[in-house]
């Protein structure tokens, strides 16, 4: 079939229903997801959202965009803070008019606590800036903007798989997309196609995302031969539940919560000794393995503990609830009187799309692709630079979300209707005939796992060349079987075995964009830690990485980083 | 090994469900969902679920298991020691898609039905809406659901009386009707005093007993019977 649409928004978490209820009335916008409505990975988000109200303490947006700059090692673009910054208190005020239910101090205002790097005077002590709904931040905000969207009348096609982008003529024509119920496989025609697919850390092995998050925007831009930005820039976060890599929230040590090594030590005092446990992910999680590294993991193995037992019963009710039953459930443990086994787990992608501050997709030349969008983590604007800061995310999605959404409203009359190539479906098609056809070929299961491992073991937390070299081999061996996969299910009703197949085929050029940047970057900046190169180079590397895929592999280029006011300095905690 | 059982239905080739059993290696401490993974990508690509988040956060994989609703990763194997088998079937109550794959459009219409979103008579202010501690403390336990439709299809009324608008939508109405920023008090109140409100509700608490999140569902539920009783002079009971 043909279904035609103004705007089609693909992903409906919290950057695409943003997006979608900023378009809705003004142009007729349809939302495309793979998953149900409200099971997008934005409703994972524990901890909060940071916007300077002042609630609690007296709060800027100025420290706040120089949190989020130095929280990026000084890659953040200082342009995208500033906007983010700024509009924070907006967004938030916004949310709560909706209806998200905000816990409240003793006034009735919006509560606030600590999260890692957010703080006072330009790195002088932790400030409470983050609003939050106990530890169901990302669901209940999700939630509201997803009845919000149900008001509003807005176009959802749910379980709908998107496949590819279709051009003519360097212009966006529209998508194809399968749908799941069906097997049916659709072209979407449209004015504007918004990217808002979220992250990819299914490439690896422990990671806090949902098995949905495989990248497939940024894939589909990359098919097209398009630059993926600062892709190897991937963010662990420092509590994971030890095995699983179920998120523990960084509020857990906003609260007051500690992370102590074999010794009982709280070793962050001797790596951040200002703001200690509440020091930003990268650095965080690069303690923590060298805690384990040099045999003070607990009893020599490769996790430390995370102390939340000097809380209370009360405080872990009020406010840590979804992660105290977590560790409950999973470990059988109670975190008011045990000690919780932790380990880094992949949380979040700073690189992906490249996008100006209004959502538009770029090119490797810096101009924009006409009628692309993106927004969220699927996006690289970059705001986030070379480490996103806690509960900067969820606020990323609301601020630009709806800057994309306003910005197509004003270029859609120049966005005229393109008219589609003739068998816009044949890629598409072709790529699922194979899948289907495929006979004797490994199962796609058996591809995913030594992806997840090769990157796990070559390309986490700390890296260095002769390791990376290794996975970007594997990583090309691996594609290479993967296109010769077998699937069970030859059937068109619910083939989830045909998605997951699909999915695969997304997360392996993703993951070697990934692993290829992460070689070419020869310095050690925020998330990104060469071990071979342990110092950050202001002098070759303060700038972005641009990555794609040519007819003979892949070719690097850069972009430069635009710097407003804050003068890159040691980023010291 | 650990043997599942395992409904299989697809409605457009079989004329009945029918029941597979395959066996799985894993440890104590894995999730269900672990286990239906590892048949689904090892064993036998044909079977349909739901999942994504695998924490008990996005409310997408709740099914029966061994006779009890929940969600599969939020139970792990060792919660069934003993048992023979385990066995799983999709929500009852719910249309069956294929297998363990249910229709959750008119799950999702009968919340929709609350009108879950606050309705203002005025314009809000220019910050924040106040709202103390106590006020919010009202919705602290309503905002856990993740709808997941366990409460419904575990719900013995739903079997007799299909029209009930059954316990998640009490929730979201429950939600929204005692949040002190909301100006539809009493219209949402008259939404749950017709017939297939609250009243169809005879307390028999499958639902908080299943609930993944421990809402104290039919608690809220008789909270609502009251309220009505007090508040509208034309209760329906």
């Amino acid at each position: 079939m043909v279904f035609k649409h103004d705007v089609l928004i693909v992903g409906a978490g919290l950057a695409g229903l943003r997006a979608a209820t900023e378009v809705a009335g003004k142009a007729d916008v349809a939302l495309i997801s793979k998953v149900y409505p409200t099971r997008s990975h934005s409703g994972a988000a524990q901890g909060g959202i940071a916007a300077a109200l002042g609630n609690e303490e007296p709060d800027s947006e100025e420290w706040h965009t120089y949190d989020t700059v130095k929280g990026g090692d000084y890659l953040t673009d200082q342009n995208a803070a500033e906007i983010l910054a700024k509009d924070a208190i907006r967004a938030v005020y916004e949310l709560e008019h909706m209806g998200v239910p905000f816990n409240r101090t003793p006034e009735g205002k919006i509560a606030q606590r600590c999260f890692g790097g957010h703080t006072s005077n330009f790195g002088q002590a932790p400030v409470k800036r983050i609003c939050y709904a106990a530890d169901r931040s990302g669901r209940v905000i999700m939630d509201t903007l997803y009845f919000e969207a149900v008001k509003k009348g807005i176009k959802i096609y749910p379980e709908f798989h998107v496949l590819d982008l279709v051009f003519r003529d360097g212009q966006v024509a529209g998508l194809v997309a399968y749908e799941l119920a069906t097997g049916e496989v659709h072209f979407f025609h449209g004015r504007v196609v918004l990217l808002a697919t979220g992250g990819y850390g299914k490439v690896y092995k422990v990671t806090s995302n949902a098995f949905a998050n495989t990248g497939d925007g940024p894939a589909l831009v990359y098919r097209q031969g398009l630059p993926l930005e600062d892709m190897e820039f991937v963010q662990f976060h420092p509590t994971g539940i030890y095995g699983l890599g179920v998120l523990i929230t960084e509020a857990a040590r906003g609260e007051g919560g500690v992370l102590r090594n074999t010794d009982g030590e709280r070793f962050m005092e001797r790596y951040a000794p200002t703001i200690k446990d509440l020091a930003p992910r990268d650095m965080v999680s690069r303690a923590i393995y060298t805690e384990i590294a040099a045999g003070r993991g607990i009893k020599g193995s490769d996790y430390v503990h995370l102390d939340l037992t000097h809380l209370g019963e009360k405080k872990l009710a009020e406010r840590l609830s979804d992660i105290s039953s977590f560790v409950k459930i999973y470990l059988g443990l109670d975190p008011a009187k045990d000690l919780i086994p932790v380990h880094p787990t992949c949380h979040y992608m700073m690189g992906g799309i490249p996008v100006n501050t209004e959502g538009n997709v770029t090119d490797e030349k810096n101009g924009i692709v006409p009628g692309l969008y993106a927004a969220g983590e699927c996006s690289c604007i970059s705001l986030h630079g070379a480490n996103r800061l806690g509960c900067n995310s969820l606020l990323d999605l609301v601020v630009f979300g709806r800057r994309a959404g306003k910005n197509i409203l004003e270029n859609l009359d120049r966005l005229a209707w393109t008219a589609p190539p003739a068998f816009p479906e044949r890629d598409s098609l072709e790529r699922i005939r194979q899948l289907r056809e495929n006979k004797k070929g490994e199962r796609q299961v058996v591809i995913r796992r030594q992806l997840q491992k090769v990157m796990m073991d070559g390309c986490s937390v700390f890296r260095e060349e002769k390791g990376l070299k290794k996975v970007v081999e594997a990583l090309g061996e691996l594609e290479k079987r993967a296109n010769a996969i077998s699937i069970d299910n030859k059937s068109n009703r619910y083939n989830t075995d045909l998605i997951d197949g699909l999915e695969l085929l997304n997360m392996l050029p993703l993951a070697e964009a990934i692993a290829a940047s992460a070689l070419n970057r020869t310095e050690s900046r925020g998330a990104h830690s060469r071990e071979d190169y342990p110092q950050r180079d202001d002098e070759h590397w303060l700038k972005h990485t641009l990555i794609r895929r040519t007819g003979q592999g892949v070719s690097i280029g850069e972009k430069p980083v635009t710097i407003t006011r804050f003068e890159p300095k040691p980023r010291t905690y | 090994m650990l043997k599942f059982r395992i409904l299989r239905f697809d409605p457009e080739s079989d004329k009945e469900p029918w029941y597979k059993t395959y066996e799985v290696d894993a440890g104590p401490g894995e999730r269900i969902l672990d286990c239906l993974n590892k048949i689904k990508w090892e064993q036998d690509g044909t079977l349909a679920y739901r999942m994504s988040c695998a924490h008990g956060v996005c409310g997408s994989d709740g099914m029966r298991i061994n006779g009890v609703c929940a969600l599969a990763c939020q139970k792990l194997v060792k919660d069934y020691a003993g048992a023979e088998e385990i066995t799983l079937e999709p929500l009852p109550f719910f249309q069956v898609k294929k297998d363990l794959l249910v229709d959750m459009d008119d799950f999702l219409d009968r919340v929709r039905s609350m009108r879950p979103y606050l309705v203002r008579d005025q314009a809000p202010p220019e910050k924040e809406s106040l709202q103390s501690p106590e006020e919010h403390a009202k919705v602290e336990q309503a905002i856990r659901c993740i709808l997941c439709g366990c409460c419904t299809s575990a719900c013995p009324v739903m079997a007799q009386n299909p029209d009930y608008v059954g316990p998640a939508a009490l929730v979201w109405a429950y939600r929204f009707l005692y949040d002190s920023r909301d100006s539809a008090f009493t219209d949402r109140l008259e939404k749950l005093n017709e017939p297939n409100g609250v009243w169809p509700c005879t307390n028999h608490f499958d639902c908080t007993r299943v609930c993944p999140k421990d809402i104290p569902i039919t608690k809220s539920i008789n909270f609502m019977k009251r309220e009505i009783k007090n508040k509208l002079s034309h209760s329906g009971e």
